[in-house]
């Protein structure tokens, strides 16, 4: 999960990160009482997940409230690559001397965590990467050692910042090893990390990813969730558990496993393609319990939405049996009753295929057919979806 | 031959008296595989009878590997309670442990990961894996043993169910060893490791690589083949309508901007002359075009 730059903001506070006060308003009034609480002049922030806001016109300098009033008004509603912005962050104005950037991250290639750091900052870093790659500083952090103070600064001096804030970054960075753990980031990103003309350093600017599967021990993440952003059909699924993602199509998908869905929605895009450019709507993994419930619900939800003209169900069962995904269906079907509208291509393979196939057959309903292979099904599929 | 596990291969199952550990263990038994017990911490001594086999309890994987001389530990403990339990394994220097468990957070593999290559005695697969197979032997994990029989093919895969469409549109030659390596962030063994235990491996003739978008692995695993792998290798790769900043079902499985791409890794496979499917009937037809040279 990203977060929000002011809840980012939030969370290094909480880690005593240094930042300056912050906070959030979805209208012009409370940008206007968020500035007057502050007093003096303020930076109006678009509040977006997307890089780029400031060429865009979503960051705006105000000399006091009723000018904060005024900025957050224009760029509340802003649409910024895509991103229509529901919320600005107003934050103390501070005189800057010096951009730096501190990152850490998850290094997927090297299986381990990377902290990155520059003097470059403000920049985009990837730019600073490919065309000034001597000014960034990485190294790897072994999660066991963490990063100490001594650590810290032997990062500080490699990335060649100002002897005389070595001391006061190696803590920022040292505090935001604190924020990537404890919290569970796989990205804790300052940039810019400034240096205010009174030798101050602050984060500025933050962006916090957080691993989505470490709710257990973090029940207060929950409430970072950006509700506007997700698809009701999306947020249909994760009431019910479901491991579900719309996309932009008309054939509705179900299969199990993550492996064999998303090969299912390419297999579908490539037989799509003789068919007018029909696409997989969803994706939609029912994992290893295919009980009549979980089908039931899974059907619910793709069969609610309207751009669905067709489904298709495809399970290899492994330890799943076919038997009980077959009688699943049925039952599922059976609970939906008229709601059931869309024609249901299945292909069953794996345990227990025989007894599952007879049980279709059986049931004989009218709106399921059944394939033999992936490949002759998902063409299938698309030819209804395409009528 | 096999790689990694094969008819030596003692298995221990942490989590076993939980209802998945029970399930997977009577499976496990049941496609022949050496179980010589189980791991709970607290309910050491007690022994549980799994379809006609008494197997001990142990309260550490120590005392598990002094009693039985095990040699392999599967784990099946829920997320919460998976980075101990590796470690306690590691801790034990078993030299093979196989995770399961879908749903741990990076940080804690990436410290259990860490900390094996630390001690460097023991390798890890998975986690969020089904597990590996090297049929008639030893089946360690969830991958169904009746799919198929042993053969020449080799297969390596991040996805459990596209491990098992393989094995079954291939059933009639069979396979060496497949190994499912798991779709998360950071797993312990990868793509290439399997690539070159398999080209080491001389019952092994010719390997099936199965990838998924996220990550470089399998960009890496292409550049590795160019330089190590002389048998023949074809490819999948699943997720090319995947849309980006998305993570579909597995953990590690998420385009960003614009890296992790399946146009990426198929390009890069191709590249290294590995011959790529666009779907796995099609994938399989290709092994079976090599295997019939």
């Amino acid at each position: 999960m990203d977060l929000f730059e002011y809840q980012a903001r939030d969370l290094f506070e909480k880690h005593g990160v240094p930042v300056l006060a912050g906070a959030v308003a979805t209208t012009p009034e409370e940008a206007h009482a968020a500035a007057s609480s502050m007093g003096g002049r303020v930076v109006v922030k678009a509040q977006v997940k997307v890089g780029g806001r400031g060429k865009a016109g979503g960051v705006k300098l105000a000399e006091n409230a009723e000018d904060a009033r005024e900025k957050a008004a224009a760029i509340l509603g802003m649409d910024i690559k895509g991103h229509i912005v529901g919320k600005v962050m107003i934050a103390q104005a501070a005189p800057i001397e010096e951009e730096y950037y501190l990152a850490i991250l998850l290094d997927r290639s090297n299986r381990t965590f990377l902290v990155m750091a520059s003097v470059a900052g403000g920049m985009d870093i990837e730019q600073v990467a490919h065309e000034t790659p001597e000014k960034l500083a990485k190294v790897p952090v072994n999660t066991n050692d963490g990063i100490s103070k001594a650590d810290a600064l032997k990062i500080i001096q490699q990335a060649q910042f100002p002897a005389d804030i070595a001391e006061q970054v190696a803590d920022t960075l040292v505090l935001l090893w604190g924020v990537f753990v404890s919290e569970d980031a796989t990205l804790v990103e300052v940039n810019p990390l400034v240096k205010t003309s009174d030798g101050r350093i602050i984060a500025l600017d933050g962006k916090v990813t957080l691993v989505d599967n470490a709710g257990f021990r973090h029940p207060d993440h929950e409430a970072l969730v950006d509700a506007s952003a997700t698809n009701a059909l999306e947020a249909a699924a994760k009431e019910k558990d479901l491991n579900y993602v719309k996309l932009d199509g008309e054939v509705g998908i179900i299969g199990n496993g993550a492996g064999l869905v998303m090969s299912t929605l390419d297999v579908v895009a490539y037989a799509g393609e003789k068919f007018g450019g029909v696409k997989p709507a969803n994706f939609l993994d029912i994992g290893g319990g295919a009980s009549a419930q979980i089908m039931a619900d899974g059907l619910a939800i793709i069969l609610g939405d309207k751009d669905v003209k067709s489904v298709f169900v495809n399970v290899f069962g492994g330890i799943t049996a076919c038997d009980a995904v077959a009688n699943g269906i049925v039952q599922a079907l059976e609970m939906l009753g008229d709601k059931a509208t869309k024609p249901i291509v299945v292909r069953l393979d794996g345990n227990n295929v025989l007894e599952g196939r007879r049980i279709l057959n059986e049931a004989a309903h009218p709106l399921v057919q059944q394939l033999d292979t992936m490949d002759g099904a998902a063409a299938r599929a698309a030819e209804l979806a395409a009528n | 031959m096999s790689i990694f596990i094969n008819n030596h291969s003692r298995v221990i199952v942490q989590g076993m008296t939980g209802s998945e550990g029970t399930k997977h263990t009577r499976r496990m038994l049941a496609s022949g595989t050496t179980i010589v017990g189980g791991v709970t911490p607290g309910k050491g001594g007690q022994t549980v009878e799994i379809d006609g086999h008494q197997l001990p309890v142990f309260n550490t994987v120590a005392e598990a590997v002094a009693a039985t001389q095990a040699n392999v530990s599967v784990v099946f403990v829920p997320p919460k309670f998976a980075k101990a339990a590796v470690v306690d394994a590691i801790d034990a220097a078993v030299p093979l442990v196989v995770v399961i468990t879908e749903g741990i957070p990076v940080h804690d593999t990436a410290a259990f990961f860490a900390y094996s290559q630390a001690k460097g005695t023991t390798r890890i697969v998975g986690p969020n894996c089904p597990g590996l197979i090297t049929p008639g032997q030893s089946n360690v994990g969830i991958i169904p043993a009746d799919i198929t029989g042993t053969g020449p093919i080799g297969l390596v895969s991040k996805s459990g169910t596209l491990t098992y469409q393989m094995m079954f549109e291939l059933r009639d030659i069979g396979f060496s060893t497949a190994v499912g390596i798991g779709g998360d962030p950071i797993i312990g063994t990868t793509h290439i490791d399997c690539l070159r235990a398999f080209q080491d491996d001389p019952d092994t003739s010719a390997i099936v690589m199965i990838g998924e978008i996220g990550g470089d692995a399998e960009e890496r695993a292409a550049a590795f083949i160019s330089e190590y792998v002389t048998k023949p290798v074809v490819g999948y790769v699943a997720g090319f309508t995947a849309p980006e900043g998305k993570t579909m079902g597995h953990a590690g499985a998420i385009v960003s901007g614009s890296s992790g791409t399946a146009k990426g890794k198929k390009d890069a496979l191709e590249a290294a002359g590995v011959q790529v499917g666009q779907t796995p009937s099609e994938t399989a037809r290709l092994m079976r075009a090599i295997l019939s040279r």
